[in-house]
């Protein structure tokens, strides 16, 4: 590979891994849990809060020049808001079934703190095509982290993936996995899982840096 | 709809609690609740752009639908909370400068807090009057107050146990989340 | 930014530091500040109102057949619905206006179904009441000849999967609503007895619904939505009723 095209895939599988919105950054929480009650809804949103990125981070990019720092906020809120408007349309001319089933989050997509953090961050001082890959990249880990707990709660709380029976009939769901309280659970699950796999990573490797960084705590 | 002003305070308190259940404002949840002190002030200085979200939101939307400008809600909702939020910061900056140190950060993030835009968006899908949004959002920061006392409460206390080392941090949190959420969902039906 | 306070302390400090910052970059002149926020809200007003009028269509048309659907589904003999709004001080017109622009205050919506031969078959109308975790939004078809709800359905609901969607399945809850008595009382302002939602196995009238035992909540959110919808349309609706009898 190239120097260019590395550091192009570089960019990109930043946000998968590495800045894993959800595992990483810890952001984005409220529609993580909110929405990840069955595997479409959760794919759905990832789409979406994908597209939104995109959009943004290009249009942010492309204005960067004219932006005078005093009102760039206003303007990335401005600009990630039309975006979202334009999703939210999009979504009830497809399917109206989905969009009550996302509800509000569709519209609370303009306060991920994701978007606002990777205009900041990035798009802000890089030209379009990086900051749309990037964008890319972090919205494909968003994804990753929505479909994680999408497939386990709709496994164990309704039986069904994709809405298709797993189980049978017989089956008992574990109807807390689709409530509040299991969203909460099977979040703190994968963060034990990461930290677990980082530790033994470590412990493998004493001397040697690991490839992915410790998670990153948003606690003051 | 016919809930009273009564049913939708104890409502967005308790059993349909704005981070416990409706997983509203779950960012400083996790992120400002590990001191007592800097969650109390948080809480209420949310619930103050909560309250002033709703009632923009309120008027917002009755102009809008006059001039079927449905379409600009989203941005008017999100641009009037953030011009809200710089007010709090001048005003908190001049009066009580302590308190706009020790929030720091984490007040101009009170504009990405999703349940100060979700008080606005759900009061208006719901159709709820002038009265019913304001009581919705007072009691929403109230709830989300209390969410937030008792995950500071709780956090302090697991200063001093025995954690094991791999569940520090995030992970403790959210299960201790889910421990909360678990227990405020025995305040099911109390609105009747 | 640190300014200096008084002319005393500017002169105490040092001209030139070692490593001192360079000067801050001047502030923005309120010009460009302007004319950025114009040009922002210019593009993104074009982007929203063209996506808006894109998708115009294709949303008012997914409504009108999830409605249809609706419709049919609580009134079987239904092959075509016409819109009408029941208005504050009585009296009942057909609806003008497009998908949702919201009715006047006090107004009622509700849908007159008719058969193939263009007789009336029922009234569809929709009601919503809270229930465990959100709104639950219903249409439940009234047949004028019985005076009483002849079947609900589900239009919107966030209950507990398992628990509250019974109301979706449960066979028993469901025959509660095939004959709902809602007859009016004899001055026509109100219902003759309040649709209530009693505990499960206690049923003893016919303008009762037996809850679903062990979703109490949601079970009484469906009584709820029926009564306080009924008793806003049907007072305006029976005195009326003869001007829908056939398709006009």
């Amino acid at each position: 590979m190239n120097p260019s095209t590395a550091k192009t895939w570089d960019e990109f599988m930043e946000g998968v891994w590495r800045q894993n919105p959800t595992f990483v950054m810890i952001l984005g929480m409220c529609p993580t849990l909110a929405v990840t009650v069955s595997v479409v809804n959760a794919l759905s949103m990832g789409v979406s809060t994908a597209l939104v990125l995109i959009a943004s981070c290009g249009l942010v990019s492309m204005m960067r020049n004219v932006t005078p720092k005093e009102v760039r906020i206003a303007v990335y809120i401005v600009i990630i808001a039309t975006f979202v408007t334009v999703v939210d349309y999009a979504i009830q001319a497809i399917s109206l079934a989905l969009y009550d089933a996302l509800g509000a989050f569709i519209q609370l997509i303009v306060v991920n703190c994701i978007i606002l953090g990777r205009a900041e961050a990035h798009a802000a001082k890089n030209p379009p095509l990086p900051a749309m890959i990037n964008a890319a990249g972090m919205g494909i880990g968003f994804t990753i982290g929505l479909l994680s707990l999408g497939v386990v709660r709709e496994i164990l709380g309704a039986g069904t993936l994709f809405g298709v029976s797993l189980f049978g009939a017989s089956f008992q769901p574990w109807v807390i996995m689709v409530l509040p309280p299991g969203g909460f659970f099977v979040l703190g699950a994968w963060l034990l899982f990461f930290s677990w796999l980082e530790r033994r990573k470590l412990r493998r490797q004493p001397g040697k840096q690991s490839g992915k960084p410790a998670e990153a705590t948003q606690n003051a | 709809m016919h809930e009273s002003a009564f049913q939708i305070f104890v409502n967005a308190l308790l059993a349909n609690n704005f981070v416990l259940a409706m997983f509203l404002g779950l960012c400083p949840f996790l992120g400002v609740s590990g001191k007592l002190d800097t969650a109390f002030p948080m809480g209420v200085a949310t619930t103050f752009v909560m309250l002033v979200a709703s009632l923009c939101a309120y008027g917002l939307n009755l102009l809008l639908s006059a001039f079927h400008l449905e379409f600009l809600r989203l941005i008017s909702y999100i641009v009037i909370i953030a011009s809200s939020v710089q007010l709090v910061e001048m005003v908190l900056k001049k009066y009580s400068p302590a308190l706009f140190r020790a929030l720091g950060i984490y007040l101009p993030l009170i504009t990405t807090n999703c349940a100060v835009l979700g008080v606005a968006l759900f009061q208006t899908a719901r159709e709820y009057d002038f009265v019913q949004s304001v009581t919705f959002s007072i009691g929403g920061g109230a709830g989300f107050t209390l969410a937030l006392v008792l995950m500071a409460s709780v956090r302090e206390r697991l200063q001093l146990s025995n954690v094991p080392d791999l569940a520090q941090g995030t992970a403790l949190s959210l299960m201790l989340a889910g421990i909360l959420s678990l227990s405020f969902m025995g305040f099911a039906g109390l609105g009747g | 930014m640190s300014t200096p306070e008084t002319p005393s302390e500017q002169k105490i400090i040092p001209i030139a530091v070692a490593g001192a910052k360079p000067p801050a970059p001047p502030a923005s002149p309120t010009a460009a500040m302007i004319r950025t926020l114009g040009l922002v809200s210019s593009i993104c007003g074009l982007i929203i109102v063209g996506a808006y009028q894109g998708t115009y269509d294709a949303v008012a048309a997914n409504k009108r057949i999830a409605t249809e659907r609706a419709v049919f589904k609580v009134i079987p003999a239904a092959k075509s619905i016409a819109e009408y709004v029941a208005l504050p001080g009585g009296g009942i017109e057909p609806r003008v206006g497009a998908g949702d622009t919201p009715v006047a205050p006090g107004a009622v919506k509700f849908f007159a179904a008719y058969d193939e031969g263009g007789k009336l078959a029922g009234i569809a109308a929709e009601g919503g009441a809270k229930g465990y975790a959100d709104t639950v939004r219903i249409m439940f078809g009234y047949s004028p000849d019985c005076q009483c709800v002849i079947g609900i359905g589900v239009v919107a609901m966030r209950e507990t999967p398992g628990i509250g969607d019974k109301i979706l399945t449960d066979r028993n809850f469901l025959a509660n609503f095939n004959d709902l008595d809602v007859k009016l009382k004899g001055d026509l302002a109100a219902l003759a007895n309040e649709v209530k939602t009693v505990k499960h196995g206690t049923k003893a009238n016919p303008w009762q619904i037996d809850a679903i035992a062990g979703a109490t909540i949601t079970s009484r959110a469906v009584g709820k939505a029926i009564n306080d919808s009924a008793q806003a349309l049907l007072p305006r609706l029976v005195p009326n009723l003869d001007k829908l009898r056939s398709k006009s």
